[in-house]
């Protein structure tokens, strides 16, 4: 026989169902006496790295947080909202490279993109010149990722299709995962060497945009099943039954039925697949070969492409190709979130039509 | 138009598992057979090897004779496709398309099999939704979302969609069970004016459903869990729930059951 012992409790204060709370305004508060204690610190002890004055702050803000809440609220409280201002901490390191990364290329590439920047090229410009401009990669970026989306979406959704509606866990349905698996870790250097090795040395062709894309594409593929994979997945077997019971033949179904309930997601993950092979460098530098003239044909000799022109702008070292770099990294930046935009819009127009 | 069906020797199979054994009925034209029992006895098992729903699942089969009138519907060359087009379906909850309209929903088995007149499909979306009592509810919103609609609107609404591709039978597996007691009421009354016209089979869970809607009862049990499902006795439905001739009939018709 035991008897549960009720220690007393700071809180709820006499049985009653209130708490001591701190005012809503603490953690504010809190912020501001972190940051003015590691600003005195970092003064007195003449500490140089702001680095280390705002993880200082980070840690001030954290411990005082759970010692006020100690004190005022409770142990409960205290480690709850210590688990709270962790997670805040958190939060905003993980946003800090994404600001200073969009911070650094706006400041540093905006002053030169202008009118002249987008429709020119390289040609007959020299590296420490002002001047010229990235339309030459532009159109050849637009070019291959084109290329590779139209070739890697058909066959990407088509395999995925086969893995969800026909494979039923067969041989060759798991045969094709894993392949897609295997396919997902290829780094890029890798696919770049095989179209080398493959297009280039054995079957003789030339440096293209086109040679540029079927890398891009074998980056894209796996990508794009993976999501479709999920995107069908989620699609209710009882919308296929009903397709079905109506009499409707099974392709017809998925064409039908299946797809169109799938399409908001699938488009989102074609379009994430375009985002990670827009900034391929490895592949190109090694297909594509580059050059400063405009080329607007994918098949016949050399192009350029952003990534590759950001990186030989800023391998020639000058203030002028630098600066030149940054507005076209910034570019790069900026037509992903177009992308991104596009699908949204994309997703939402076409998502089903929920109760209205 | 209404067809009858004749079962015999019906074994279904979820890979090597035997859900449902030896299983012989005859279903009349123009009439309602309900179908009860205990759950996992078989009953929706059995209802989908009626239109070759059943080997939709992958790894299922089918052994037996499915005679629809005079044609066996696992006979040689026999295309599932077009057996479904005449045994429609309802199912236990309400699966609207959700990328179409009320509209689109009802012409979708017309439209997806090929028929493009725009007036003939019009005029089977109206006649189909007025036989689902549906019409007067949605005639000013055709063009909403299907999914917009209330749950027992929902089930209105499939049953609309089947009936619009003029099946000879209706399989309805449990259509109320998801639904308030109003809409089945509705539904209810729609099954009794179906019947008209096509031969119906409805599971249910719910005796007096059962009792109050259909003309035949059919009564499927198992022995024991993991065995197989059979089917105990089929009867008229005063019959089977006055004076049903098997004695487990009598006790899970009164409840007094497992
Ligand atoms: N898709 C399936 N795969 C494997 N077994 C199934 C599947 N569907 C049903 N079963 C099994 O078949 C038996 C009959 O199920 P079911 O026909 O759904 O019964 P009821 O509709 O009478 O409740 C049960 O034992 C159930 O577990
Ligand atoms: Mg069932």
């Amino acid at each position: 026989m035991s008897t549960i012992s009720t220690s007393p409790r700071r809180s709820p204060l006499q049985g009653s169902l209130k708490e001591r709370r701190l005012p809503r305004w603490t953690p504010v508060a809190t912020v501001a006496g972190a940051v003015a204690l590691a600003v005195v610190l970092g003064v007195v002890f003449d500490i140089t790295s702001h680095l280390q004055w705002g993880l200082m702050a980070a840690i001030f803000f954290v411990a005082g947080q759970y010692l006020l809440a100690r004190q005022v609220e409770g142990p409960r409280q205290a480690k709850n909202g210590l688990v709270s201002s962790l997670v805040w901490v958190a939060f905003l390191l993980a946003l800090l490279p994404l600001f200073g990364l969009l911070y650094y290329t706006i400041s540093k590439g905006a002053s030169v993109i202008n009118g002249t920047f987008l429709t020119h090229s390289m040609n007959l410009i020299s590296p420490n010149q002002v001047g010229g401009g990235l339309y030459h990669a532009l159109i050849a970026t637009l070019e291959q990722v084109g290329i590779a989306t139209l070739v890697a979406t058909p066959l990407g959704v088509l395999t995925a299709v086969y893995l969800v509606e026909y494979g039923n866990g067969g041989p060759l349905a798991k045969a094709v995962s894993f392949f897609v698996d295997v396919m997902t870790g290829v780094p890029s250097i890798v696919a770049g060497l095989f179209i080398l090795t493959f297009w280039i040395v054995i079957l003789n062709q030339p440096y293209t945009g086109f040679a540029g894309s079927l890398a891009l594409m074998i980056l894209m593929l796996p990508v794009v099943v993976r999501s479709t994979e999920e995107m069908l997945k989620l699609v209710p077997n009882e919308l296929r039954e009903a397709s079905l019971a109506l009499g409707v033949p099974k392709w017809l179904t998925i064409l039908r039925v299946v797809l169109p309930t799938a399409i908001g997601g699938i488009t989102t993950g074609v379009m994430l697949a375009i985002a990670r092979i827009i900034g391929e460098t490895a592949p190109i530098l090694m297909l594509v070969f580059g050059t400063d003239v405009i080329n607007t044909n994918p098949f016949k000799d050399p192009q350029s492409s952003l990534p590759l022109y950001v990186y030989q702008q800023y391998a020639a070292g000058t203030d002028a190709s630098q600066a030149r770099a940054w507005g076209a990294a910034l570019v790069l930046i900026a037509l992903v979130m177009l992308l991104n935009l596009v699908a949204r819009g994309i997703a939402r127009w076409k998502a089903p039509k929920a109760s209205r | 138009m209404a067809k009858r069906i004749d079962v015999s020797g019906l074994n279904a199979y979820y890979g090597s598992f035997r859900a449902v054994e030896d299983i012989s009925m005859t279903v009349e034209p123009r009439s309602v057979t309900a179908f009860i029992g205990p759950s996992g006895c078989g009953k929706s098992t059995f209802l989908r090897t009626l239109n070759r729903m059943h080997e939709v699942v992958p790894g299922a089969r089918v052994e037996g004779k499915v005679m629809l009138d005079n044609e066996d519907l696992y006979g040689n060359g026999i295309d599932p496709v077009a057996v479904r087009r005449t045994i429609g379906m309802v199912f236990q909850r309400p699966n609207p398309f959700p990328t179409m309209s009320i509209k689109e929903n009802v012409a979708a088995g017309l439209k997806l099999n090929g028929v493009r007149n725009k007036k003939l499909v019009d005029e089977a979306v109206e006649r189909s939704l007025k036989g689902a009592n549906l019409w007067n509810e949605v005639k000013d919103r055709l063009d909403r979302p299907g999914a917009g609609l209330s749950g027992g609107q929902q089930q209105r609404l499939c049953i609309a969609r089947a009936i619009a591709v003029e099946p000879q039978v209706l399989l309805m597996d449990e259509p109320c069970s998801a639904l308030d007691p109003i809409s089945t009421l509705a539904i209810e009354d729609l099954i009794g004016e179906l019947k008209e016209q096509f031969t119906i089979v409805i599971v249910t869970h719910n005796m007096q459903q059962a009792a109050r809607v259909s003309d035949r009862t059919a009564f499927f049990n198992l022995s024991a869990v993991g065995q197989p499902g059979r089917l105990i006795e089929i009867d008229a439905t005063e019959k089977i729930f006055s004076n049903p001739s098997v004695q487990a009939t009598e006790d899970y018709i009164s409840g007094r059951f497992g």
